[in-house]
């Protein structure tokens, strides 16, 4: 099913992780934060002449939410001239929707959700298509469960190295970053992401464990070639 | 429930924790965690792992020339496509 660019409501105003792993210290504000976010008064007011067509208050929301946006698409396709081109077509897509925005939700959380939804598109282009994504629900040989099997001596400590993480992450299969990002740095829940990419809960829970299991073991052999060192 | 769960092998309790960690079950008093220790230590990693996300990825800044690029293209939208002349 084709999704619309249009973004859509918040489900909930829950930002709370949905899964068990909850964070040991407090998240990063999340985009979903929903209704209960304190509008910013110079945001409103450019919203406002925004909507009644003033270049220039676009321009203004453009640089109040041109690091986020920028930074969600760079995270996303971890490539800097595509998240160029999503920025500025996420942007174009606002401009032309500017008007529809009703306020039911916060402008930041409505124009995140409208950016994921270019980037989706983007990624549905170039072949990332739900079946991939159920594909990966069967699991290869090499991801059964067992492979974790054996070096209990390997596990991560606290400490992560954070580079280490993001080249992983970068590595990761596009249909399986995409959910890790989804959940684990953007702070959607599983029946959020479900909607937005078309695809069962179970699936979305299943992609995200498999993503978080390809990174450990990234991590692992960064460890072991960094004690070797 | 408990008692089966506790007689899991790794392999099937580990088939079991994308739903038991997406149902946000509280995973710390699972007998089978309880009791083995190579699932333990992969449920700590993927919870390093889990919190470390949060701190990824800092925000930047996308590159100065980006808005010109953004205000052509609405420009060019924005202007009335040019009538075709018949001929």
């Amino acid at each position: 099913m084709p999704h619309s660019p249009m973004p859509a409501q918040p489900s909930s105003t829950s930002v709370v992780n949905g899964d068990g792993l909850q964070p040991k210290s407090s998240p990063a504000p999340r985009p979903n934060s929903g209704p209960a976010a304190t509008p910013d008064p110079a945001e409103t007011d450019a919203l406002a002449r925004a909507q009644a067509g003033d270049h220039h208050a676009f321009a203004q929301l453009y640089s109040l939410h041109k690091r986020r946006i920028y930074s969600l698409c760079l995270r996303m396709v971890g490539n800097i001239a595509e998240a160029e081109d999503l920025t500025q077509e996420a942007f174009l897509q606002l401009h032309r929707k500017i008007g529809t925005f009703r306020g039911d939700s916060a402008f930041s959380t409505w124009l995140h959700r409208l950016a994921i939804n270019v980037v989706l598109m983007q990624l549905r282009k170039k072949g990332l298509s739900l079946i991939s994504l159920d594909e990966a629900m069967e699991p290869a040989p090499e991801e059964g469960p067992g492979r974790s099997f054996g070096a209990p001596d390997l596990t991560l400590t606290g400490a992560i190295d954070r580079l280490a993480l993001e080249r992983a992450v970068a590595d990761l299969p596009a249909g399986y970053r995409l959910i890790f990002i989804l959940h684990d740095v953007e702070g959607y829940e599983h029946n959020e992401i479900a909607a937005m990419l078309d695809c069962s809960i179970g699936n979305s829970k299943s992609q995200l464990h498999k993503a978080r299991l390809k990174l450990r073991d990234a991590l692992r052999a960064h460890s072991t070639q960094e004690a070797q060192l | 429930m408990n008692d089966k769960r506790k007689t899991l092998s790794c392999a099937e309790f580990q088939q079991q924790l994308p739903e038991l960690i997406g149902s946000g079950a509280n995973m710390a008093n699972d007998p089978h965690i309880a009791s083995c220790e190579l699932c333990r230590a992969l449920l700590a990693d993927l919870e390093t792992i889990a919190e470390a996300a949060r701190q990824l990825f800092p925000a930047v800044e996308p590159p100065d020339d980006l808005w010109s690029q953004i205000e052509s293209a609405i420009q060019s939208e924005d202007q009335p496509a040019k009538p075709t002349r018949a001929n």
